[in-house]
């Protein structure tokens, strides 16, 4: 039944462009995607092991510089009068060491941070992301800093020898985001589903139960953090290549807090949470910029995020599932009710 | 002749600060047996357990399973030996079901790679449904099988006990620690699980238990240890640790003289 609805709900998004002609809101669509793919994977995080990656966009923007200066190319000075002198190499090969190089990202804060948890990991997040941020705003030899680095080109997909597809246009973005969003949605179902999800959850409940019937916990977190961050990069690289210029703005603070409210509202520990929540927090501020004043736009975001946890507190997904369990058994004590009190 | 020791403690020590919570404990459990370790509050009996499971560091002396010294060990390196504890108060994963507890706890069983159960390889799956099968059979086994769709957190106790023992024994252990097992357990109850205990044994599990509940320890108990302000103040069968003065006196004080 889970898959038959996974189906519809893949079919739908793919049927968007054939009825949706405005390229402003397809642009939305596209950039929505992007950060739902990095909310995703921060659900894979928080929602499932419990740690809370405030520096989250960190990997995002690590994947996205990664990407962007492998498919430009770049000549810099190194202390004692060594250069390294890239050439640029095709988009695809940046989408892949993105995808390593946040992984590796992912691998180095999860060894270093997991030792000391909560709010620890939180902190050690943080100023991950902000270290970032200052050496892509200072190292302009590198970055452009806040010049930005501009005229990024397209994604492409081709082997050597083989004709090549240019991501161009709107529409095949929008195809390509889906994809890759459809993969890592699989790719963390998996993950969750099987036994390393089972010890993720574990360690999440009752860690020194967990420990005791021979769960690592280092071991487990770090995949997870790993996992994660790659995620993050592949969407840091698709937005990279869709923008064709990014500056150390990317590092925001805000686009983590952003990230993370579309977990909580649409249900961390759910895999539908994030992109319902992404979807209802990423489309809100373009369907609220024609009708009102900027100020009130944030006023009214604030209110819809305020209403919604107020009314399920456990995000959008898990309330609506357990209200249609509810409904459709009358026992009053079938487990979902369980979970529901459980919960409270 | 008593037989060989899968578990040794020799001169175990811990201090916390200035408090002495175990001082120079020695005791061996041998394969096959059933140990209990008993003492007032405070004696410390769970110390001791914390110790051997590597939830805690010893201030000096060592702890040995099968001749493989645990010392340093983290506490799921232990587990890896075979080495299975439960725990006093949290026993069980609250929020998940009895099925899917005992598939956490089988976590030691299902170790197929990352990347098999990421692409849903026929070997991943084939593991997946073995543990299943494996979960089924555990919590028939312990007596909850009706129980088997419901929140392990809704439980009562005397079943979230008997959810952490199963979920002990999906990690195979050779040696099961259990630390009040029977707190919580009304007298059926307490019955039902002394038959467990005894079948588990006869599988060839070593158990060395905490309890309170002295009419189970006692028709439980191959051997008894008694232990009071961290130290062994007496060790034998279960008839003469029940005469034994020094036991008498550690439970029920010594009025006359001190008055």
């Amino acid at each position: 039944m889970k898959s038959w609805l996974g189906i519809v709900a893949v079919a739908a998004l793919a049927s968007v462009p054939l009825w949706l002609r405005d390229p402003y809101l397809l642009n939305a669509l596209i950039t929505t995607g992007i950060f739902i793919i990095c909310a995703m994977s921060l659900n894979l995080l928080l929602g499932f092991t419990g740690q809370l990656s405030l520096g989250h966009i960190a990997f995002f923007g690590i994947g996205a510089y990664v990407s962007a200066l492998t498919s430009l190319g770049f000549d810099v000075g190194l202390p004692g009068g060594f250069r390294i002198v890239h050439e640029p190499w095709p988009p695809m090969t940046g989408f892949a060491l993105a995808v390593l190089a946040s992984a590796f990202c992912g691998y180095l804060v999860g060894r270093l941070s997991f030792r000391v948890r909560g709010a620890y990991f939180v902190i050690v997040t943080i100023s991950f992301a902000e270290v970032v941020r200052l050496v892509a705003l200072n190292w302009v030899e590198l970055t452009q800093g806040p010049l930005a680095l501009t005229n990024i080109p397209p994604m492409e997909i081709g082997w050597a020898g083989l004709e090549s597809f240019v991501f161009r246009t709107k529409l095949q973005n929008y195809y390509l985001v889906l994809v890759v969003a459809v993969i890592s949605y699989i790719l963390i179902a998996r993950l969750v589903g099987s036994h390393f999800g089972r010890a993720m959850r574990g360690l999440m409940e009752n860690e020194t139960l967990a420990v005791s019937v021979g769960i690592d916990v280092t071991r487990t977190l770090t995949l997870a953090a790993v996992v994660s961050a790659g995620i993050a990069g592949a969407a840091g690289s698709l937005y990279a290549h869709y923008m064709k210029i990014i500056d150390p703005e990317v590092f925001a603070f805000i686009n983590t807090v952003t990230m993370v409210i579309m977990v909580i509202t649409g249900g961390k520990g759910s895999l539908a949470g994030p992109i319902v929540g992404g979807l209802v927090f990423g489309l809100m501020p373009v369907f609220l910029r024609p009708v009102m004043a900027p100020e009130a736009q944030w006023i009214a975001y604030g209110g819809a995020l305020i209403a919604i946890l107020f009314v399920m507190p456990r995000g959008i997904v898990p309330s609506l599932t357990a209200r249609r369990l509810r409904s459709a058994s009358t026992a009053s004590d079938t487990f979902v009710e369980r979970g529901v009190k459980e919960g409270a | 002749m008593a037989p060989p020791a899968a578990l040794s403690i020799e001169n175990i020590a811990v201090h916390f600060g200035g408090l002495v919570a175990l001082s120079d404990m020695t005791f061996t459990v041998g394969e096959g047996e059933i140990v209990s370790l008993i003492g007032p509050n405070g004696a410390g009996k769970t110390t001791a357990f914390n110790v051997m499971t590597g939830f805690l560091n010893a201030t000096h002396g060592a702890v040995s399973y099968h001749g493989k010294s645990l010392n340093g060990l983290k506490p799921h390196q232990i587990a890896d030996l075979g080495l299975i504890r439960t725990f006093q108060r949290t026993s069980v994963f609250p929020n998940d079901t009895v099925h899917d507890n005992l598939l956490i706890g089988l976590h030691r069983q299902g170790r197929h790679s990352l990347l098999q159960a990421i692409l849903g390889l026929p070997r991943a799956r084939a593991s997946e449904a073995r543990l299943r099968q494996r979960a089924a059979e555990l919590f028939e086994w312990v007596g909850l099988g009706r129980r088997a769709g419901d929140l392990a957190g809704s439980l009562s106790y005397g079943e979230q006990r008997l959810v952490g023992v199963a979920l002990a024994l999906a990690a195979e252990p050779s040696m099961l620690l259990l630390d009040e097992p029977v707190s919580g357990m009304n007298a059926s109850e307490t019955h039902t699980f002394v038959h467990l205990v005894r079948k588990i044994r006869d599988h060839g599990v070593t158990i060395l238990l905490v309890e309170h509940d002295m009419p189970m320890v006692m028709s439980v108990s191959d051997r008894i240890v008694v232990l009071n302000y961290g130290r062994i103040i007496a060790e034998g069968p279960p008839e003469a640790i029940r005469n034994d003065p020094a036991v008498i006196e550690a439970y029920l004080g010594q009025g006359a003289k001190h008055a």
